[in-house]
């Protein structure tokens, strides 16, 4: 046996093509995934008359530009053009394209695991800041740039420095109506939301083991947003069993020979991380943001701060936030007004979100409007086999198609001036859900709690009596 | 891509913390074609009124020469898009000065030959303070890593790799495509040892 090695180790280490002396290495892309936004890279291949160099490795996803309603007939020639324009280069690259019509079609990181497109032991790029989700199996994932994007396309590698590591344990149970998304959002405003930066994330722990994939997969989501480069899970019977039989997943004796090589991939005992960060379960409370970044969250139950009480070189930018937002400090959480709600998005948008905040709203109103749109279409059929669209029909909610809508606006599903919402995405930056949109992020339980009584709410009172 | 060594510009305090890249550019530009240019969508919402007028009070409107941007820790993070490196280029952006950044914005400045600059807290207070009455002259010095502002000569970080690739003009396709064999040979290596990394076909 040598030197105990973390699973960035290994994985870096089958990955690397060559490493040059200046320390940059050369890392072999083993899934690429591109979508509407990407139309720069193919621009530049196409200016130097390049060609993708494994299109049988990349793969295509009309999300950003998705429309949610009307989809058959898109009224802005903006958005038609984008999609268009993503179809024309699958098309000219001979790219498997899942385009609207499709029933596999959906957000890039829920249709990548979906369709076992996202398997352990992969390196996966994509030119999206998100593509940390898919490190939830186990894999190296991490989203680059137009120019890098162009890169892959035209050699299947990447240029990288190798991130440090740092692990995150989380241990013990995780308190009624809390999830993985209060566990990303207290790490967070915990470390800051460069807390992480220039690391590759590995979540461990008895918490960690007890998520479900759609959990990892927030978990890993949210990495970014502490400002990790990737972050990731160790394989394990969970990830296993949702990966097999899924379309693109090794099949037959090809399955049990991946699997012993996944096993494998977790970091050996005694291997030695740059930087270690313990958590209890017990500490995190359901969470929401009240600022203008993602470490500015906070329990449902806490005082809005003081810009005078919070850390001096953080002060500025709490003012700012709460100008923003338009909050009072010493105002609670709890109780603040909310004009509409959103849960969706490549963060929370997966079969278990919607069942997460159908058990708040079943049988219940909503005292404001809102949109629920899932992560993808086989989400969407799942749900209504489920019968949870009804469950948010009736109660006054719109269920629209999937895509990446409301998180990012670029589908033209904006939050109004001004108007405050409670949403399951993972950006509260100042305009990101439409100029002068006031977003807090939080759990799909949570927000179909804010739903329920139009403010920001604990769901946990919510949840009582119910089999959550 | 043109390298460049020393810029000799004018440098402005942006002293905001967390500028992220959808402040940068909102995405609603984002669909706009390169060719047009994206330096008019530069920090759009903060720069601009709910009508698209440029906001008198805010610096970066009555100051066109400047060059360089010093701003709060943690600028450019948040989303991958490209587009804010645009456009900071096209609004004539050579480099950006602040105590950190996010991973793939910095990534993506050094491919668009715009330096990201990163100094020590006590560094950047002393800037902060130098261009608090408004912009200066600055030098930038790739090799020796340092920002002369007047007489203070502050040194920052820059990974050498891409101190090289900022110097030359490099362009990693071109680079890259030296080493086909090897990548070749990676290949054939992995689909031997990890066959299960190519998709199945579909049933």
């Amino acid at each position: 046996m040598g030197v105990p090695q973390t699973m960035l180790d290994k994985l870096w280490a089958a990955h690397e093509v060559l490493r040059r002396d200046d320390g940059v290495s050369l890392l072999w892309v083993d899934r690429h995934l591109v979508h509407e936004g990407s139309h720069h890279a193919f621009a530049k291949i196409r200016e130097r008359s390049l060609s993708v160099a494994e299109p049988a490795l990349t793969f295509a996803v009309v999300d950003h530009y998705a429309p949610t309603r009307g989809r058959s007939q898109i009224a802005d020639p903006r958005i038609a053009r984008m999609i268009d324009t993503l179809r024309s280069n699958a098309t000219a690259h001979g790219l498997q394209l899942f385009d609207l019509d499709d029933p596999q079609q959906g957000i890039v990181h829920v249709v990548g695991p979906e369709q076992g497109l996202t398997l352990p032991g992969l390196l996966i790029n994509c030119g999206d800041s998100h593509t940390s989700t898919h490190g939830a199996f186990g894999a190296l994932a991490f989203g680059i740039g137009a120019t890098e994007v162009a890169h892959v396309l035209a050699t299947q590698t990447v240029w990288q420095r190798k991130p440090k590591s740092m692990r995150i344990t989380v241990d013990g149970t995780l308190g009624p109506g809390v999830s993985a998304k209060d566990i990303a959002l207290y790490w967070i405003a915990k470390l800051g939301t460069d807390g992480a930066q220039g690391h590759a994330v590995e979540y461990a722990g008895s918490t960690i083991e007890s998520l479900s994939m759609e959990g990892r997969m927030t978990l890993c989501n949210l990495s970014i947003e502490g400002g990790a480069r990737l972050g990731m899970v160790a394989p394990d019977e969970t990830t296993f069993t949702y990966l097999e039989g899924r379309s693109y997943a090794p099949k037959a004796a090809d399955w049990q020979a991946a699997c012993a090589d996944w096993t494998a991939l977790a970091s050996d005992e005694g291997a030695g991380f740059d930087r270690e960060v313990q958590i209890k379960a017990a500490e995190i409370s359901p969470t929401v943001t009240w600022g203008t970044s993602p470490e500015q969250a906070l329990p449902i139950s806490a005082a809005i701060p003081d810009p005078a009480d919070v850390a001096p070189e953080k002060a500025a930018a709490a003012r700012a936030a709460l100008d923003y937002m338009g909050l009072t400090a010493g105002q609670t959480l709890e109780g603040t007004p909310v004009d509409q709600v959103f849960i969706g998005s490549c963060t929370n948008g997966r079969i278990e979100d919607l069942r997460a905040a159908a058990a708040v709203l079943r049988g219940r109103k909503a005292k404001v409007s809102g949109m629920i749109s899932p992560g993808s279409t086989q989400v969407d059929a799942q749900a209504k086999a489920e019968g949870l669209d009804r469950v948010f029909t009736a109660a006054g909610l719109d269920w629209v198609g999937s895509g990446c809508s409301m998180c990012v606006g670029m589908n033209g599903d904006l939050v109004g001036d001004g108007k405050r919402c409670a949403s399951s995405t993972n950006r509260n930056f100042k305009g990101r859900q439409g100029r002068g949109a006031r977003t807090h992020l939080m759990s799909p339980a949570m927000v179909a709690a804010a739903a329920v009584t139009g403010t920001l709410t604990d769901v946990r009172p919510l949840l009582r009596g119910r089999g959550a | 891509m043109a390298g460049w060594r020393v810029h000799r510009g004018t440098v402005l305090g942006l002293p905001v913390a967390n500028i992220d890249t959808d402040q940068l550019i909102p995405a609603r530009f984002m669909s706009v074609p390169r060719a047009e240019g994206y330096g008019s969508y530069l920090l759009h919402d903060m720069r601009r009124d709910e009508a698209g007028e440029l906001r008198a009070g805010f610096p970066l409107n009555t100051h066109s020469e400047v060059s360089v941007i010093l701003a709060g820790r943690n600028f450019g993070s948040g989303s991958s898009r490209e587009a804010a490196v645009y456009a900071l280029v096209d609004a004539g952006i050579r480099a950006v000065i602040a105590p950190s950044f996010g991973d793939i914005f910095a990534s993506n400045a050094v491919n668009n030959s715009l330096l990201p600059a990163k100094v020590d807290d006590e560094s950047y207070v002393a800037l902060e303070a130098s261009l608090a009455k408004g912009p200066q002259d600055v030098i930038i010095d790739i090799d020796t890593r340092t920002v002369t502002v007047g007489a203070a000569k502050i040194g920052f970080v820059l990974d050498d790799s891409w101190a090289m690739k900022l110097i030359n003009g490099w362009d990693d396709i071109d680079l890259t495509r030296n080493h086909g064999g090897a990548i070749a040979a990676f290949k054939r290596t992995r689909s031997q040892t990890a066959g299960w990394a190519w998709p199945t076909a579909k049933e």
